[in-house]
């Protein structure tokens, strides 16, 4: 079983983009990707797209050219680029193919997402009673948590008010603005105790990576990054998630936290060995209750953490170095390949005003989404 | 006017009076005992398909909450407008030691909603359909003494 390498990345800027389209965003981030690698779009072997709002990722073929590849498209939620890198990574590790371009792209209108319930299982009534909406389940999580484990509002402030700060640093974000703690937890009510600014928003963008196997990553990057695993898990029964009209009183771990020690498993490491984290922070709760399920500190040591600034970049637990999801805002099939391609950068050391000083060895990437679906991806140089 | 719940089967309809407290109508699986609300054909918990409908606790206690503070967008019925929206409570409340089941809080102010505050389930008008029917749904009240 081949080990597999990062041999390119590649995206295109998240925010607002009138008159471009989802599979021309896709078509500049593999571009770039490949340009990165050192390779030809004929080079690639396999494929793996991920998108919500485009039927067929694979289209972007009449912009790469016909060359004729397996070719997959994938959707699963916000973990949607966890389950186009597992495709990704299982392609190389079995021998089937040598070079593979994994590549994400969304075009979300503007305002929370919406769906039929019917599709995730959950009866009609309960979207006609407003209820299917993640950011009030969210909030109904972060309040609850905070109540069990003394976090403060200000800690969801000073979150939010670090994403915004790296995301100034990225040029590639949709947010570039800073924001004080101040203007963040005196935002609009959304829904309580989540504000306007603690929340990450729909937008567009693509991103794209190339993989080849280990042994031959120097022919095409001076500073390979390797996948050391990908893992996707769902939630099991007595986990608190989202769209759920009932949950049981007893409760077991969320997804993240079995995904992420099925990843670390693989991995052969443990969360004390990570150096750098992108985590999903949806909001700004988000982030505090997933730095405790995946491993990084224990359930309400988020209040310290967050106030020594050991989440800031020269910290000692860096976490969205590139502003995450608040900065970058959320296209889909996009998100969790723009944390790779940050983790990429920072291991390579070329991540500019961003760079987590000490050249970090190992990253993780989470994902979390509906209806209770979680990846972590670990990378090392 | 015609009336009718938002679904049939979800809770006691009509509501009886008195005593004039509904039962939200859940299902407890004939293997395992877990208890699911909606009822469900299959059981979450062990996966056997044999469900027996229950009614659940009518008292419960409040797990967690959030405030609505903007128009949720289709599929949401409900009657306002952008111009006379009026933000909601909604939370899960802890029926018993069964089951927390998510619903809209009524006749609260949602800066006196505590963890733990003891709540009734409520059958209230929804919304006005355009045939005239009128819907109703379920929530939680603060519990009645």
């Amino acid at each position: 079983m081949s080990d597999v390498a990062i041999a390119g990345v590649g995206i295109h800027p998240f925010g607002r983009h009138k008159g471009v389209t989802a599979l021309q965003m896709a078509t500049v981030a593999a571009r770039a990707a490949l340009a990165d690698a050192g390779m030809k779009w004929s080079d690639i072997q396999y494929a793996v797209g991920g998108s919500f709002e485009v039927d067929n990722p694979d289209a972007m073929v009449a912009f790469m050219g016909l060359t004729g590849i397996d070719f997959n498209n994938v959707y699963n939620g916000c973990a949607t680029a966890g389950s186009a890198l597992s495709l990704g990574v299982a392609a190389i590790r079995s021998g089937r193919y040598e070079r593979v371009l994994v590549v994400g792209m969304d075009k979300h209108p503007t305002g929370a997402f919406t769906s039929d319930p019917t599709g995730y299982a959950c009866p009609a009534w309960y979207g006609e009673m407003g209820y299917f909406l993640t950011p009030k389940f969210f909030a109904m999580k972060i309040n609850r948590y905070m109540h069990d484990h003394g976090i403060s509002v200000e800690t969801l402030g000073r979150v939010a008010a670090k994403n915004y700060r790296n995301g100034s640093l990225n040029p590639n974000a949709f947010r570039r603005e800073p924001l004080t703690v101040e203007q963040i937890v005196g935002s609009r009510m959304v829904n309580y105790p989540l504000t306007q600014y603690m929340f990450c928003s729909p937008d567009e963008g693509a991103a794209a990576l190339v993989l080849c196997r280990a042994e031959e990553a120097p022919r095409y990057t001076d500073s390979p990054v390797f996948v050391k695993a990908v893992e996707v898990r769902t939630r099991r029964y007595g986990a608190f998630e989202v769209h759920s009209p009932s949950a049981p009183v007893e409760r077991v771990a969320a997804p993240t936290t079995d995904v992420a020690r099925a990843a670390f498993e693989a991995a052969g490491i443990g969360p004390e060995d990570v150096d750098v984290a992108q985590l999903q922070d949806t909001d700004a709760g988000a982030e505090v209750i997933h730095m405790a399920e995946v491993g990084l500190c224990r359930d309400g040591e988020q209040e310290k953490l967050v106030a020594d600034g050991a989440t800031s970049i020269g910290g000692s637990m860096p976490i969205n170095t590139d502003g995450g999801l608040i900065a970058n805002g959320e296209p889909i099939g996009a998100s969790g390949l723009r944390q790779l391609h940050e983790l990429t950068l920072q291991l390579r050391g070329r991540a500019g005003e961003r760079q987590v000083p000490e050249r970090p060895r190992v990253g993780l990437a989470h994902l979390y989404g509906a209806p209770g679906t979680s990846a972590v991806t670990i990378v090392a140089r | 006017m015609p009336q009718r719940p938002i679904e049939d089967g979800l809770f006691t309809w009509p509501v009886p009076d008195p005593p004039n407290r509904a039962a939200l109508i859940g299902a407890r699986c004939a293997d395992c005992r877990a208890v699911t609300f909606p009822a469900s054909p299959g059981c979450p918990r062990c996966g056997a398909d044999r469900m027996e409908a229950e009614d659940l606790p009518t008292r419960g206690t409040l797990y967690t909450w959030t405030t609505q503070e903007f128009l949720p967008k289709e599929p949401y019925a409900g009657p306002e407008t952008a111009q006379t929206f009026q933000p909601w409570a909604v939370g899960y409340v802890e029926l018993g030691d069964v089951l927390r089941v998510e619903g809209r809080l009524f006749d609260v102010d949602p800066a006196a909603l505590d963890f733990g505050m003891e709540l009734d389930v409520v059958v209230r008008p929804f919304t006005i359909r355009e045939d005239g029917t009128e819907v109703f749904t379920f929530g939680f009240a603060p519990a009645a003494g």
